[in-house]
C-alpha cells in the first residue's frame, strides 16, 4: 500500500495575513529580506530554477528608476494545472508577493500575464487586486497592478516571449543575455517569476528562511506544488516536499500498474519503471514545473510521444529553423517508422537531429524538445518501432 | 456586419495609442465581433498610426486572435495527452453529430466554431474543452449536448 509521502500545506494556508507581513517586511528593511530570499534557496517555481533572491538583487541594484514586476501566469505545459488552482484559491497571496517584489525592487507598475485559457478568473483576480492595491497604499507604497492576456500561444511562457507579446508583438523569444532583469519591459529592468515564486515569496515572508529551508533537499528547497493526472489513483494538485524519489511518488499516486512517469511536461523526461527507485525528483534530479503524468501498461508509448511531438510542432514559433524544421521531422519521423515507411536504425538519425536541436535551436521550447523524444525512445524503442 | 471604425476608436481611447496597447485592442476587437478581418485590421493599424502588415503580423501569431471567418461561440476541445487518454475523440463525435462541423470548420449560419487546442490546464478533470472564455470539464457525449443546446439558445 501506498507509502506516506510527506505533505505539507504552506500554499493554500488560509491564515496567512498579507498586509501585516508586508509591514513585517517593511520594518525588517529591503536588504534584509534580500538576505533572507537567497538564505532560504528558493529557486523559481516556473521550470527554469533560477534562484529568485538573485533575480530581485539583480533588479534592486539595478539604476534604473523605472522597473516593472510581472507574474508568468501563462501555465501552458501540459499537464500543468497548478498555477489555475493557485488563482482560484489563493491568488491573494501572488499578489502581494508581487507588491512585495515591488517594494524590495522599487517597481511600481506590475502586470498578470494570464493566458487566455484562464480568462474566466479574471473578475476574481480583479476584485483582489482593487483591495490590495487600496490596502498598499496605506502602508505609503506605490503600486499599481493590471491584468493583461494571452491568446493561446504556449511559447509566450518564455518569459522574453511574454514581453514582446506584452509589447503588442509576436511571441517570439529573444536572445538571452540581455535577461529582463538587465533589459525587460519597454527596456526596463523587469522580474518575471512564476505564480507559485511569488506566493513563495510570501511564505518566507511569513516563516522565515531558517524554518523555510527545513523544507526539501539542498538543491531543491522548499515546498512544491504538483499537478497530477493520468491513470492515478487520484488526480489534482497537491504541496510536497521536493526531493522524494518517483517511486514514493508511484507508490502513492499510481494506479498499481504504472509504467512510466512523464516529470516536467512535454518538455520534460519520461522515466521508464525499472528507474523509479533512483531517479529523484527535483534539481539534482529529473526537475518539474510540476507536471507529473502517470502513464498505465494499457498506453502506448507511441501514442504518447506523436502527441507531445505535435504540441511542439504546432506550439513553435517558427523563428529559428532548428526547432521549425526539427519538429516537423521528429514528427514526420516516427510517424514514418511507425508505417514501416523508414527502417528503425532511422530513429538514431533522429536522435541525432534531436541532439541538434538541443544545442541550435534559440529558446527552451526548441532545446527542451529532445528531452521526452530522448527518454522515450531510449527506454520504449519497441513501442515505436512495432 | 457593422463598421468597427468607431468601436476600435474608443478602444483606443481606453487602452491607449501605443504599441503596448495593440494585444488588448485586437482581443477586444475578437470578442465583440468574433475574428479579425481587413477592414478591423487596417482600422486599428490607422488608430496605433502603424502599418497594418504589423497589426496582422502580430495577429496571426496567436491562435484565438483569427485572422479568418469564425463563428460567435467557439468550441475549442483539448487535444492534449491525458484528455486524449481520456476520449477527447468521443467528445469531438459528439459535437460533430449534433451541430454538423468538424474542427477547423464553421456552422453555416456563424454561431459555432469548432477546434482543437493544446492543453487547456484541466488534465485532471478532462475531458475538457473551452466555450469563448468559459472552461467545462469532465464532459460526457451526453452532458456535450446540454452544454450546446445552451448556446443554441444564446
Ligand atoms: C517554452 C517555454 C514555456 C514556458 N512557460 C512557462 C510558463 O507557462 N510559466 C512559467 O512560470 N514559466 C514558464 N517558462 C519559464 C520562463 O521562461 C521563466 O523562466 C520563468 O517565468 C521565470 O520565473 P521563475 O524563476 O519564478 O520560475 C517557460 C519557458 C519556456 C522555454
Ligand atoms: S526554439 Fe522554437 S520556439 Fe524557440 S525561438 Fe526557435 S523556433 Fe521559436
Amino acid at each position: 500500500m501506498a507509502t506516506q509521502l510527506k505533505r505539507t500545506d504552506l500554499v493554500f494556508k488560509e491564515d496567512m495575513d498579507c498586509n501585516a507581513l508586508m509591514h513585517k517586511v517593511m520594518k525588517m528593511g529591503k536588504d534584509e529580506f534580500i538576505n533572507q530570499m537567497m538564505d532560504s534557496g528558493l529557486k523559481g517555481r516556473g521550470g527554469a530554477g533560477f534562484p529568485t533572491g538573485l533575480k530581485w538583487k539583480i533588479v534592486k541594484d539595478s539604476p534604473e528608476a523605472v522597473k516593472y514586476v510581472v507574474c508568468n501566469a501563462d501555465e501552458g505545459e501540459p499537464g500543468t494545472f497548478k498555477d489555475k488552482e493557485i488563482l482560484d484559491k489563493a491568488c491573494e497571496k501572488v499578489i502581494w508577493g508581487m507588491a512585495l517584489a515591488a517594494y524590495i525592487v522599487g517597481a511600481k507598475e506590475g502586470y498578470i500575464y494570464l493566458r487566455g485559457e484562464y480568462k474566466y478568473l479574471s473578475t476574481k483576480l480583479k476584485i483582489a487586486i482593487d483591495k490590495m492595491e487600496q490596502q498598499i497604499k496605506a502602508l505609503g507604497i506605490n503600486f499599481t497592478l493590471d491584468l493583461v492576456y494571452g491568446s493561446g500561444a504556449y511559447v509566450c511562457g518564455e518569459e522574453t516571449s511574454l514581453l514582446q507579446s506584452m509589447e503588442g508583438r509576436r511571441g517570439e523569444p529573444t536572445n538571452k543575455p540581455p535577461y529582463p532583469g538587465d533589459i525587460g519591459y519597454l527596456g526596463k529592468p523587469t522580474i518575471v517569476n512564476n505564480v507559485e515564486t511569488f506566493v513563495n515569496a510570501m511564505i518566507i515572508a511569513e516563516i522565515g528562511a531558517q524554518e523555510y529551508k527545513k523544507l526539501g533537499t539542498k538543491a531543491s528547497q522548499g515546498s512544491k506544488l504538483f499537478s497530477v493526472s493520468g491513470d492515478c489513483c487520484k488526480e489534482g494538485v497537491f504541496e510536497l516536499e521536493m526531493g522524494m524519489t518517483v517511486q514514493q511518488f508511484v507508490d502513492e499516486f499510481g494506479d498499481g500498474d504504472t509504467k512510466a512517469v512523464q516529470v516536467g511536461g512535454a518538455s520534460g523526461f519520461c522515466v521508464p519503471r525499472k528507474e523509479f527507485a533512483k531517479t529523484i525528483i527535483g534539481f539534482e534530479g529529473v526537475p518539474t514545473g510540476g507536471s507529473m503524468k502517470v502513464f498505465n501498461s494499457s498506453r502506448s508509448m507511441y501514442n504518447i510521444l506523436e502527441n507531445y511531438l505535435i504540441f511542439f510542432e504546432e506550439e513553435s514559433c517558427g523563428q529559428c529553423t532548428p526547432c521549425r524544421v526539427g519538429t516537423q521531422q521528429l514528427l514526420k519521423g516516427v510517424q514514418a517508422v511507425k508505417r514501416k515507411e523508414k527502417p528503425k536504425t532511422y530513429l538514431d538519425d533522429l536522435l541525432r537531429l534531436a541532439y541538434t536541436m538541443k544545442y541550435a535551436s534559440k529558446c527552451g521550447l526548441g532545446r527542451s524538445v529532445g528531452n521526452a523524444f530522448r527518454s522515450i525512445i531510449e527506454n520504449f524503442r519497441e513501442e515505436i518501432v512495432y | 456586419m457593422s463598421n468597427s471604425e468607431e468601436f476600435i476608436s474608443q478602444l483606443a481611447d481606453k487602452h491607449g495609442r501605443r504599441r503596448e496597447s495593440l494585444m488588448p485592442i485586437l482581443q477586444e476587437v475578437v470578442d465583440e465581433y468574433y475574428f479579425l478581418n481587413e477592414e478591423r485590421m487596417v482600422n486599428i493599424a490607422k488608430e496605433l498610426d502603424i502599418s497594418t502588415a504589423e497589426v496582422y503580423g502580430t495577429a496571426s501569431f496567436y491562435s484565438f486572435l483569427s485572422t479568418e471567418e469564425q463563428g460567435k461561440h467557439v468550441i475549442r476541445v483539448c487535444q492534449t495527452i491525458i484528455c486524449d487518454m481520456k476520449r477527447k475523440e468521443d467528445i469531438i463525435e459528439a459535437i460533430t453529430e449534433l451541430i454538423g462541423i468538424k474542427p477547423g470548420e464553421t456552422t453555416h449560419d456563424g454561431k459555432f466554431s469548432l477546434e482543437y487546442t493544446n492543453c487547456l490546464g484541466w488534465c485532471h478533470e478532462g475531458p475538457a474543452m473551452l466555450i469563448n472564455d468559459e472552461p467545462y470539464t469532465k464532459l460526457t457525449p451526453e452532458k456535450v449536448k446540454d452544454i450546446l443546446v445552451s448556446y443554441m439558445k444564446k
